[in-house]
C-alpha cells in the first residue's frame, strides 16, 4: 500500500504554499512514496524511553551583553525587496475585496 | 598553466609575504585559469574579478595583513557576501546581492584572503551531485562526464581544477566531504558550532556546518583556523577556543601514529560500497598500521538508521527555514498582477523559484511535522539521533577516531541517480552519522578506483577537530595527494 496518496501530496503542497502542477503531483507522489517507505525504518528502533535530540550543542539561554550595535539601515534592509513603498515592504492584498 | 595556480595555500602565503610573488599576480593567475577552464568545469556561478584584484592590490599595498594574505579563496554560493551575488544556486534568489557579509567571510577578509567568486552547488545545498543546481551542473575535473559530488561540487571542482587553492563549503549531510572524496581533494566538516552559521542561508539549522576545502590537509587546517571560533551572532556557536588544527596537521605529516587507535565501524563493512572503494580503504588501513596506528573493530548498531533519520530531520528543518522565501523581502516575486492575493502570489513565486528536489524536501518535511505523523516520523528520528550520538560516545571510549570510506561509490555519470531520489541519498550513507552527532570529520584522498578518486573519512569526537587532522595528514604522508588529468 502506498505510504502517501496523490491527494495528500496536493494538500501538503497547499500547506507549503507551492502551486504545483498536475504533472508534478503525479511525479512527486510516486517519489515521496519511495522515500517515505525508506525513512519509515526509523520506526523499527525501540526508543520509547529515549529522550529526543534536537541539537548537538547543549547550550541554553544564550544571551549577548545588552549593548547596542549597528544593524542594517532601512535602505539596506529593503535593498533586495521585489517591491517597496515609503520605506516598507509592499505586498499584494491580504484581504478579500469588500462587497 | 601558471605555476602559481599549482602552489599550495601555505606556499602562496609564504611567497607573497616574502615578496617573491605579488598578490595581484597570484589573483590574476587564478582568474586566467578560471577563464581557461571554467567553461568546461562550471565550478563558478559568479566570478568577482574586480573585487579579487582590488583585494589583492590592498594586500600588495600593505593595507591588509593576516596569515593567508593574498591567498585566493572560492566561496560556496550559499554564503552571504556583501554586494556580491548570492543565489544558493536557486532561481528564487537570482540576482540577490546581500547587504552584509557572513561572519566567516569577514574572517576570510581579515585573514587577508582574496575572494575569487561564488561556487556552484545543488540548490539550497540539497543534493550529492550539483545536478540540482538551477544554473546547470558542475563537471568533475577527473572526468567531465561525471558528477563532482554535492552539494558543494563547485568548491571541490574549483580546487581540483586549480582554479583556486582554497574553497569554503558547507556540510549538512556530507556536502563538503563527499565532493572532496570524488574530486580527489580534502574536505573537512568542523565540529558543529565550531564555525559560525551567521550569513549562511539555512538548510537544516541543527546540522549545517561551514568548513574548508583544499588540495592538502595542511591547507585545509590553515583555512579552518581562520574561519573557526566563537561568534556571538550565532547562538549555537561554541564559546570555546579553536583546537590547534594546523599544529595537529603538521604533527601528523611526520607520519607517526604510534598509540593512535582507529575504530573501523563494523556496520559499514561492505555496506553497498564498490569493490574498488573498499580495496583503497583497506590499503589505507594497512598504511596507517605501518605508521604505528592500531585498528579496532567497533560496533555502532544505530548507524544503519542514520540515513532514514536524516531524511526526516533535515527536510523538516528545511520546510521551516525555506518559508522565508515568500516573495516579500528578497528574491523572486511572480504573478503580482494587482488582482491576486498575497497567498496566491506566494504560491506562484515558490512554485516558479524552487527546483524539484527542494519542493520534494519541503513537502516531505511538512508531512513529517504534521499532526498525526509528528511522533512517528520527526519525533522518532530525534530519538534515533540520541541513539546514534550514544553509539559515537561509546565508540570513542575505546578508540581515538572512527574511520570509513567517505562515500560508497566513486564519481558517477550524470543522470544515473536523478530518476530515483533515494539512490542519490545513498551517496551520504557514511557521512550523515557525524552530522547527527555533531562531531568533526574529514575526507582525505586515499587512492584511485578505475581511475577515479576514493576518499578516506576520519571522524573524531566533538571539539577534537585536531585529532582528525593529525590522522588525515599522516595518511596523506603515506599515500600522497592526487593530481587530476590535464584539462
Amino acid at each position: 500500500m502506498a505510504a502517501i496518496s496523490r491527494e495528500e501530496v496536493a494538500h501538503l503542497a497547499r500547506l507549503s504554499r507551492l502551486a504545483v502542477t498536475e504533472e508534478e503531483l503525479d511525479r512527486f507522489a510516486g517519489q515521496l512514496d519511495v522515500i517515505l517507505q525508506s525513512v519509515a525504518r526509523v520506526g523499527e528502533v525501540a526508543a520509547d524511553n529515549i529522550p529526543p535530540t534536537s541539537h548537538s550543542v547543549p547550550l541554553t539561554n544564550v544571551y549577548r551583553d545588552d549593548v547596542p550595535v549597528p544593524c542594517l539601515t532601512q535602505d539596506e534592509a529593503l535593498s533586495g525587496a521585489p517591491d517597496a513603498f515609503e520605506g516598507r515592504f509592499r505586498v499584494p492584498r491580504i484581504l478579500e475585496e469588500e462587497a | 598553466m601558471s605555476d602559481l595556480t599549482k602552489m599550495s595555500a601555505a606556499q602562496l602565503a609564504k611567497a607573497i609575504a616574502g615578496k617573491e610573488a605579488s598578490a595581484v599576480e597570484v589573483a590574476q593567475a587564478h582568474l586566467d585559469r578560471i577563464d581557461a577552464v571554467d567553461e568546461r568545469v562550471h565550478a563558478f556561478l559568479h566570478v568577482d574579478r574586480e573585487g579579487a584584484l582590488a583585494a589583492a592590490a590592498a594586500v600588495d599595498a600593505g593595507d591588509v595583513k593576516g596569515p593567508l594574505a593574498g591567498v585566493p579563496v572560492a566561496v560556496k554560493d550559499v554564503i552571504a557576501t556583501k554586494g556580491v551575488p548570492t543565489t544558493a544556486a536557486s532561481k528564487i534568489l537570482e540576482g540577490w546581492r546581500p547587504p552584509y557579509d557572513a561572519t566567516l567571510v569577514e574572517r576570510l577578509r581579515a585573514a587577508g584572503t582574496v575572494m575569487l567568486g561564488k561556487t556552484n552547488m545543488d540548490e539550497f545545498a540539497m543534493g550529492s551531485s550539483t545536478e540540482y543546481s538551477a544554473y546547470g551542473a558542475t563537471n568533475n575535473p577527473w572526468d567531465l562526464g561525471r558528477i563532482p559530488g554535492g552539494s558543494g561540487g563547485g568548491s571541490a571542482a574549483a580546487i581540483a581544477a586549480y582554479e583556486a587553492p582554497l574553497a569554503i563549503g558547507t556540510d549538512t549531510g556530507g556536502s563538503i566531504r563527499q565532493p572532496g572524496a570524488v574530486t580527489g581533494t580534502v574536505g573537512a566538516k568542523p565540529t558543529y558550532g565550531g564555525t559560525s552559521r551567521y550569513g549562511l542561508i539555512a538548510f537544516s539549522s541543527s546540522l549545517d556546518t561551514p568548513g574548508p576545502c583544499a588540495r592538502n590537509v595542511e591547507d585545509a587546517a590553515l583555512l579552518h583556523s581562520v574561519i573557526a571560533g566563537h561568534d556571538p551572532r550565532d547562538s549555537t556557536s561554541i564559546p570555546q577556543p579553536v583546537p590547534d588544527v594546523v599544529g595537529a596537521a603538521r604533527r601528523g605529516a611526520t607520519g607517526d601514529l604510534s598509540g593512535v587507535k582507529l575504530g573501523v565501524v563494523k556496520e559499514f563493512a561492505g555496506d553497498g560500497s564498490e569493490p574498488g572503494v573498499l580495496s583503497a580503504f583497506h590499503e589505507s588501513l594497512e598504511a596507517l598500521v605501518k605508521l604505528g596506528a592500531e585498528i579496532v573493530e567497533v560496533s555502532c548498531p544505530h548507524f544503519q538508521y542514520a540515513l532514514p533519520a536524516y531524511y526526516l530531520i533535515a527536510p523538516s528543518e528545511a520546510s521551516s527555514n525555506l518559508a522565508r522565501f515568500d516573495g516579500v523581502r528578497y528574491g523572486l516575486r511572480v504573478g503580482d498582477d494587482g488582482n491576486r492575493s498575497l497567498e496566491e502570489v506566494m504560491s506562484l513565486t515558490r512554485e516558479a523559484g524552487f527546483g524539484p528536489e527542494v519542493k520534494r524536501r519541503i513537502i516531505l518535511g511538512t508531512y513529517a511535522l504534521s499532526s498525526g505523523y509528528y511522533d512517528a516520523y520527526y519525533g522518532q528520528a530525534q530519538k534515533v539521533r540520541t541513539l546514534i550520538t550514544r553509539d559515537f560516545e561509546s565508540a570513542f571510549e575505546r578508540v581515538d577516531v572512527l574511520v570509513s570510506p567517505t562515500t560508497p561509490f566513486v564519481a558517477f555519470p550524470f543522470g544515473s541517480r536523478t530518476s530515483d531520489p533515494y539512490q542519490m541519498y545513498l551517496a551520504d550513507l557514511f557521512t550523515i552519522p557525524t552530522n547527527l552527532y555533531g562531531g568533526p570529520a574529514i575526507s582525505v584522498p586515499c587512492g584511485l578506483s578505475e581511475g577515479l578518486p576514493v576518499g578516506f573519512q576520519v571522524m573524531a569526537p566533538t571539539l577534537a577537530d585536531d585529532r582528525m587532522y593529525r590522522v588525515a595528514a599522516a595518511l596523506e604522508s603515506a599515500v600522497g595527494t592526487l593530481t587530476p588529468p590535464a584539462l
